[in-house]
């Protein structure tokens, strides 16, 4: 009950729809202040930051100074290796997140509509689940070597659990109006679950996918660290072996950047694709 | 009301879809039982001793030197986690001009994927056991934090107001009227940063350790005691089952009048 409880909150898309409310008699920020605040914050802690590094009170050796670390950002995107290794951790995450959910919808409905399959799978699924994914890296690298296939393997594990969990989730939480009145104009199986279930369990798909997306970064960056499958994480922790500190920094703040990019992106396909969907048609009307 | 795609559906034979629910694990492992006992496949070594040396391997020597640690890095930093990420989260949460100065860094940090971090944990910290606890810290901090923020951000209007006009005082405001009504959403964040401690403790055992149950489990690898290592992922698959079992009774004790209020109306 809690789950549901949460995913519905999350799903409603509360925080995103309801206006902003503060404590008695202060007006509510403006977008434009918000974002004033913002710059200056970020602003702030940048220059505090470099202010900091110059002085003396931390560590060069350690952290580089915000300027140092821009600069090598900018000679690292000037670089070829730089983007292929971004190409890498990409591929990594998408082609994971793609075969997760191939796997995981079509089992999502397997399970909703099949009785048997629900109750047999029901505990092997409870005992896979919390498995962190990182324990199965040696198994990877038995069974695939130290390739993409690894990564492939371990990010497809990772990222089908919130997929599977929230498809079953949305599945079965249809309206039975709708249910019955697709049954009672007799629309074929396969128009049931494509037509109308499965639109309806979309936003709690959206969610899951949107967890998935992390997770499967996540793993992506452990995989290259730990196994050294190509990609952003081996250059990290390349650059820490051979003590290029500010150039690690950097490739770290790049996976920051994408995580950043993916968030957007995830969100932006689930807009377009639930534009339909009662919990975002407030943002148009 | 649950409805079921299928024509007919079985809930007319609950006994048999029990059994079903018993049978199945069960035969899954006496086939594996069976298939590693016979293939005789390298990576895949006979499941029988493995798991009768499961208890002695792991509850003799290992106890101390692999099994408490990681235990033990694994809760201290996640109680860390919950120590500094619920205050700061509610405190941002109920100030939207600090809110608002602080989202974008933020935002760019919980962007950032947490293993990253670890080549720069083990830089500016060294591989000691503070190094690992820091960062499962560093990394738990930040569901709770962002949902603890969210929680309160989202509190309904009134509450405040309310507190207000009897003039709570902030302290209590906030321990008897913030933190209840985000509750939930921070249970939420915590059940996050939980899976990723256990991820955390378990790739900082693998990437620079001397002991633990990750470290364990990459050595067996590498010097192909495979039994050991199948032994090794065995071990962590029923720590995340456990913690993961204590976390939800603990929430359904904790939360026990939330989820009462909202089963009420339906």
């Amino acid at each position: 009950m809690s789950i549901m409880s949460t995913i519905k909150r999350i799903d409603s898309g509360a925080p995103l729809t309801r206006a902003p409310r503060n404590r008695l008699g202060r007006p509510p920020l403006t977008g434009t202040k918000r974002a004033a605040y913002g710059l200056v914050g970020t602003l702030a802690i940048v220059v505090l930051a470099e202010a900091a590094i110059r002085l003396g009170l931390l560590d060069e050796r350690y952290v580089p100074p915000p300027s140092v670390l821009i600069n090598e950002l900018g000679s690292l995107i000037a670089q070829s290796s730089f983007w292929i290794s971004v190409g890498q951790t990409l591929a990594g995450w998408g082609f994971g997140l793609l075969l997760a959910a191939t796997i995981a919808i079509p089992l999502a409905v397997l399970i909703v509509s099949v009785d048997v399959v629900d109750r047999a799978l029901r505990p092997i699924i409870e005992f896979l689940r919390p498995v962190p994914s990182v324990a199965l890296i040696p198994v990877a690298i038995l069974l695939f070597g130290v390739g993409s296939e690894s990564k492939l393997f371990l990010v497809t594990f990772g990222a089908i659990w919130p997929l599977l969990i929230q498809t079953v989730i949305g599945l079965r939480d249809i309206d039975p109006t709708q249910l019955t009145t697709a049954k009672s104009y007799r629309v074929p199986r396969s128009d049931l679950i494509l037509r109308v279930i499965l639109p309806n369990a979309m936003p709690y798909i959206a969610t899951g996918a949107r967890i998935a997306s992390t997770t499967a970064l996540i793993v992506t960056i452990v995989a290259e660290l730990i196994i050294g499958s190509a990609g952003l994480g081996r250059d990290i922790s390349f650059a820490q072996a051979s003590n290029a500190t500010v150039t690690m920094y950097a490739l770290i703040m790049t996976t920051g950047f994408l995580g950043l990019i993916l968030n957007l992106l995830v969100l932006t396909i689930e807009r377009r694709l639930l534009r339909w969907h009662p919990s975002h048609r407030e943002v148009i009307g | 009301m649950s409805v079921t795609l299928g024509k007919r559906p079985l809930r007319r034979h609950p006994r048999l879809l029990q059994a079903v629910e018993i049978a199945t694990p069960v035969l899954v492992i006496i086939a594996l039982l069976v298939w590693t006992g016979q293939a005789g496949i390298y990576y895949f070594p006979p499941l029988a001793p493995i798991l009768l040396d499961f208890v002695p391997f792991w509850f003799s020597e290992r106890l101390w030197t692999d099994f408490v640690p990681s235990v033990s890095r694994l809760s201290l930093g996640y109680l860390i986690a919950v120590a500094v990420g619920i205050p700061a989260g509610l405190l941002l949460g109920r100030y939207p001009r600090v809110r608002a100065t602080f989202t974008p860094v933020l935002e760019f940090i919980r962007a950032i994927p947490a293993p990253a971090l670890i080549p720069l944990v083990i830089l500016v910290v060294g591989i000691g056991d503070d190094a690992k606890v820091a960062l499962i810290a560093v990394v738990c901090i930040w569901p709770i934090l962002l949902n603890a923020m969210d929680g309160a951000t989202g509190m309904e209007p009134v509450y405040i107001e309310t507190s207000t006009v009897y003039r709570i005082d902030m302290w209590r405001r906030f321990t008897h009227v913030v933190l209840p009504a985000a509750a939930p959403q921070i249970f939420a964040g915590m059940r996050t940063a939980l899976a990723l401690a256990l991820i955390m403790v378990v790739v900082s055992e693998m990437a620079a350790s001397q002991n633990g149950i990750g470290h364990v489990i990459l050595v067996s690898q590498r010097t192909f005691a495979l039994a050991d290592m199948w032994s090794g992922i065995i071990l962590l698959g029923l720590l995340g089952f456990t913690l993961n079992l204590l976390f939800v009774r603990l929430e359904r004790v904790i939360l026990a009048w939330h989820h009462g209020s909202r089963e009420l109306p339906q």
